[in-house]
């Protein structure tokens, strides 16, 4: 792997290919695609969070001028088996159930109809003219009360998975998973100093700016091509076709700009109900969600409830420690309790350790990936124990991690080894940075948490096309949230050793681009980054041989440096070197068009590390806590794009300070959501934010030709701690659960008043 | 031999075995293996990420084992 400083374009941040675009209003989301003859789709959802759908009546609806398709979970094939990858994705049977309810209704704004008409209007009273009873029954709506045997029931068939014995009754409890290390007993008993509390965490959605939609269109031959914003147009393909009931060949997916995904875009809502009224209609269905619609029914994230209970010598070092953690499915299986479960303990050594995840089905709208989902949780639960502790202790919080802190060898909780990491290095940098060293004003707390993710890679393709005059085109298949079409033109100019400027990333979509994962996991830059070196790599391959035969010399003679076919180093040649431009401009004599390609399942996602520092006020009186300032040290492995890595950290940490502070949803005793907009559901606007200071680490990853470590989702993690152990801080006691909004803050200062 | 490790949700395949050691080659050899010890244990694993030396792989398929390799089966992650 090359060192930084041998680089010419990797690690600058030239303006984004796709900004110009953006700011103008070119740009085309996915509610800004229209066909000629499109109808309107539009969805009736539940009004009960919970109860039996005992008939649908479609007749009245189907009879209105302007209604083309009115249909019903009874519409719709019954969906085969098979899992959906991912956290929030559970099987294709629920996928499609919650798509389109059959039978009972899970949560309040749960779909249970959908009609396509000519005009909204027309839409509109065609959901009104649906009659539909309901049996309304008990919602289950906390999810430690889920977990009791008495509770209600959301699915007689859910039998709880991963225990030792089969259980002979049914549970909201979905699934376990248990962690366990050493003698947590004998642990317990080494220690000085016990820290143990239980954090609270309401649900949150990710607050994606874009909202669901799509256009969908079926042509004679009972092909559908779809529209819409999407992390993963293969597998939403996959989820359209198996919930329709077609095959694979029959759907073409098509990604729009995404506006904002965070994980809540890697599963389908729209898409398979606009296929389905399409095919009703006999014309383009076109969906759009409102805002209070994407709050409602689509997949937040799991509210918790975690049990954490540590041990630490008085040196620092942690004996023991146990979890418990409770996490909200939803009202189907797939919360990312497993992550919370990894993620937890990840960042230290410890040789005693019990953790407990819980899989917990509860009437509300089923949850979804949402940046490092599970980890964000869990991760503020331990971080905000080690902060107690370390107070406890009389130590530095950042020396107590640095005493625990992983490396590389180190047996991370869930088993495998670390490879290579960066933690230490980012300890390091935040405990020597500014924000951390410099006093603070008298009412001012200060914060630090560390945040882990594990990364991941998989399958991706690429593929590189030289144009005539030298130019590359690269197309691939990830829809671009993060400025991945920035960084694959970097790498793909460094690898062939021409200008940034003459790379171009297209995005294809599922039949114009080889098969590719979705846009998630932190694995983008990495994996597909991956495809398009290799693919840059067959095209240099190709070069060489094509400036051999123009040279008439054997391949080993020609080496390919700084864009150029040149002699190799002892070759007795006298050439003139071969730009990229010249072999392009001449490749009908040498064999044709010369086009790379790659495809790969890419292995060694480096696990990645960050540490936060933040910096609070809180008025005493009000309860309102101020962000001062805010540090975010991560481990990017190499920054392909400097600008674009410090970007994520940011924004990360501007969803993670947001949930610390003030996002929640808010359930009354019903079920039904009180804040299903972004008026009341409060996610932080630029003038709630100091600049937020960046801090890139680079350990660089071995697996990766440039040292790339997924960089998307570490970000997230530790803000919440960082801010909760901030104001902690500021005003002497720990406040357990979150948001720490001020009605929450001002009622824990006047309970200790 | 690779050692190997079960994490909890596949103890009721492995009637509660936490551990064990499994020569072969490749990964693929090591879940032929696992499955004539355990039915029905393979069809789990395509379903499960691996950590093969601390490497995490969510297909490991024709990844090589060492003789002293280290494997541990893990839930898949994704992400978001």
């Amino acid at each position: 792997m090359a060192a930084q400083n041998e680089f010419k374009v990797i690690g600058t941040s030239p303006v984004r290919p796709d900004g110009v675009d953006k700011v103008t209003g070119r740009a085309e989301f996915a509610a800004d695609q229209t066909m000629s003859n499109a109808v309107v789709g539009k969805v009736l959802r539940s009004p009960h969070a919970h109860a039996n759908i005992k008939s649908i009546d479609l007749t009245d609806a189907r009879a209105l001028p302007g209604v083309y398709a009115v249909i019903c979970g009874a519409d719709f094939p019954e969906a085969g088996g098979g899992d959906i990858g991912g956290e929030g994705g559970g099987s294709l049977k629920d996928v499609a159930q919650n798509v389109m309810a059959r039978g009972k209704a899970l949560y309040h704004g749960h779909a249970v109809a959908a009609v396509a008409a000519a005009s909204n209007e027309a839409a509109d009273a065609a959901l009104a003219a649906i009659k539909v009873e309901y049996e309304a029954l008990p919602p289950v709506l906390d999810v430690v009360k889920a977990m009791e045997d008495d509770s209600p029931l959301l699915d007689d068939q859910c039998f709880t998975k991963n225990l030792p014995e089969t259980p002979d009754k049914p549970s909201n409890i979905a699934a376990v998973m248990n962690l366990v290390r050493g003698d947590v007993d004998e642990g317990f008993a080494e220690a000085d100093e016990i820290i143990e509390q239980e954090y609270k965490i309401p649900m949150a959605h990710q607050g994606y700016i874009e909202p669901h939609a799509c256009c969908a269109t079926i042509n004679e031959e009972g092909k559908a091509t779809v529209w819409c914003s999407t992390q993963g147009p293969f597998e939403f393909r996959q989820m359209t076709a198996g919930i329709c009931g077609m095959k694979l060949s029959q759907v073409r997916i098509v990604s729009s700009e995404i506006g904002g995904g965070f994980g809540g875009k890697t599963v389908v809502y729209l898409e398979p109900v606009a296929v389905m009224l399409s095919k009703h209609a006999g014309r383009p269905v076109k969906m759009t969600m409102t805002r209070e619609e994407v709050f409602r029914a689509t997949g937040p994230t799991s509210g918790t409830v975690v049990r954490v209970k540590v041990g630490a010598k008085k040196d620092g070092t942690l004996t023991a420690a146990t979890a418990w953690l409770a996490y909200e499915a939803g009202a189907f299986a797939g919360a990312p309790m497993g992550p919370g479960a990894m993620t937890i303990l990840a960042p230290y050594k410890i040789d005693n350790f019990k953790i407990s995840a819980f899989d917990v089905l509860v009437n509300k709208p089923k949850v979804a990936a949402y940046r490092a989902p599970g980890a964000p949780q869990s991760m503020h639960a331990m971080e905000s124990a080690l902060d107690d502790m370390a107070r406890k202790l009389g130590m530095d919080p950042l020396d107590l991690r640095m005493v625990n802190a992983a490396e590389e060898g180190t047996t991370a909780p869930y088993g495998a080894k670390f490879p290579v990491i960066g933690l230490k290095a980012c300890l390091e940098a935040a405990k020597k940075h500014p924000n951390y060293t410099k006093k603070l004003n008298d009412g001012v707390g200060r914060g630090v948490a560390v945040g882990f993710w594990f990364n991941v890679g998989g399958e991706s393709s690429a593929e590189a096309h030289v144009n005539e005059d030298g130019s590359v085109t690269v197309l691939e298949a990830n829809p671009d949230i993060g400025g991945s079409r920035a960084s694959m033109c970097l790498m793909a100019a460094e690898t062939l050793g021409v200008p940034y400027e003459s790379v171009k990333t297209y995005i294809g979509d599922t039949e114009t681009s080889g098969w590719t994962m979705v846009t998630g996991g932190s694995r983008v830059t990495f994996a597909t980054g991956m495809a398009v070196v290799q693919a840059c790599e067959d095209i240099i391959a190709q070069c060489k041989a094509r400036a051999a035969s123009t040279w008439g010399v054997d391949e080993s003679m020609v080496e390919w440096r700084d864009g150029e076919a040149v002699p190799a180093p002892g070759a007795n040649i006298d050439v003139e070197p071969l730009t990229l431009a010249d072999i392009a401009g001449k490749s009908a004599k040498t064999g044709g068009p010369i086009l790379g390609r790659a495809a790969l399942n890419a292995q060694g996602a480096g696990p990645s590390f960050s540490v936060n520092i933040a910096e609070v006020e809180v008025d005493k009186e009000t309860g309102r806590t101020e962000l001062l300032g805010f540090t975010a040290v991560q481990d990017a492995g190499r920054a392909i794009h400097k600008a674009y890595v410090e970007g994520q950290l940011q924004g990360g940490a501007a969803q993670g300070i947001g949930w610390a502070l003030n996002e929640e949803y808010i359930f009354n005793a019903d079920g039904v959501m009180e804040n299903a907009g972004f008026l009341d559901y409060r996610i932080p606007v630029a003038s709630d934010l100091p600049m937020i200071d960046t801090v890139v680490i680079e350990v660089p990853n071995p697996s990766h030709p440039y040292g790339v470590r997924g960089v998307g989702e570490t970000p997230i993690v530790a803000p919440l701690a960082a801010v909760s152990n901030a104001v902690a801080d500021a005003v002497g006691f720990r406040i357990a659960d979150l948001p720490l909004s001020p009605p929450k803050v001002l009622e824990a200062i006047d309970s200790r008043a | 031999m690779a050692t190997v490790i079960f994490p909890d949700f596949l103890w009721p395949l492995t009637g509660g075995l936490k551990d064990t050691e499994v020569g072969g080659e490749r990964y693929r050899d090591l879940v032929e293996q696992l499955d004539s010890r355990f039915p029905g244990i393979a069809e789990r694993l395509e379903k499960t990420a691996v950590a093969i030396d601390g490497q995490i792989h969510q297909d490991a398929y024709l990844e090589p084992l060492e003789p002293d390799s280290e494997v541990v089966f893990m839930p898949r992650i994704e992400g978001g």
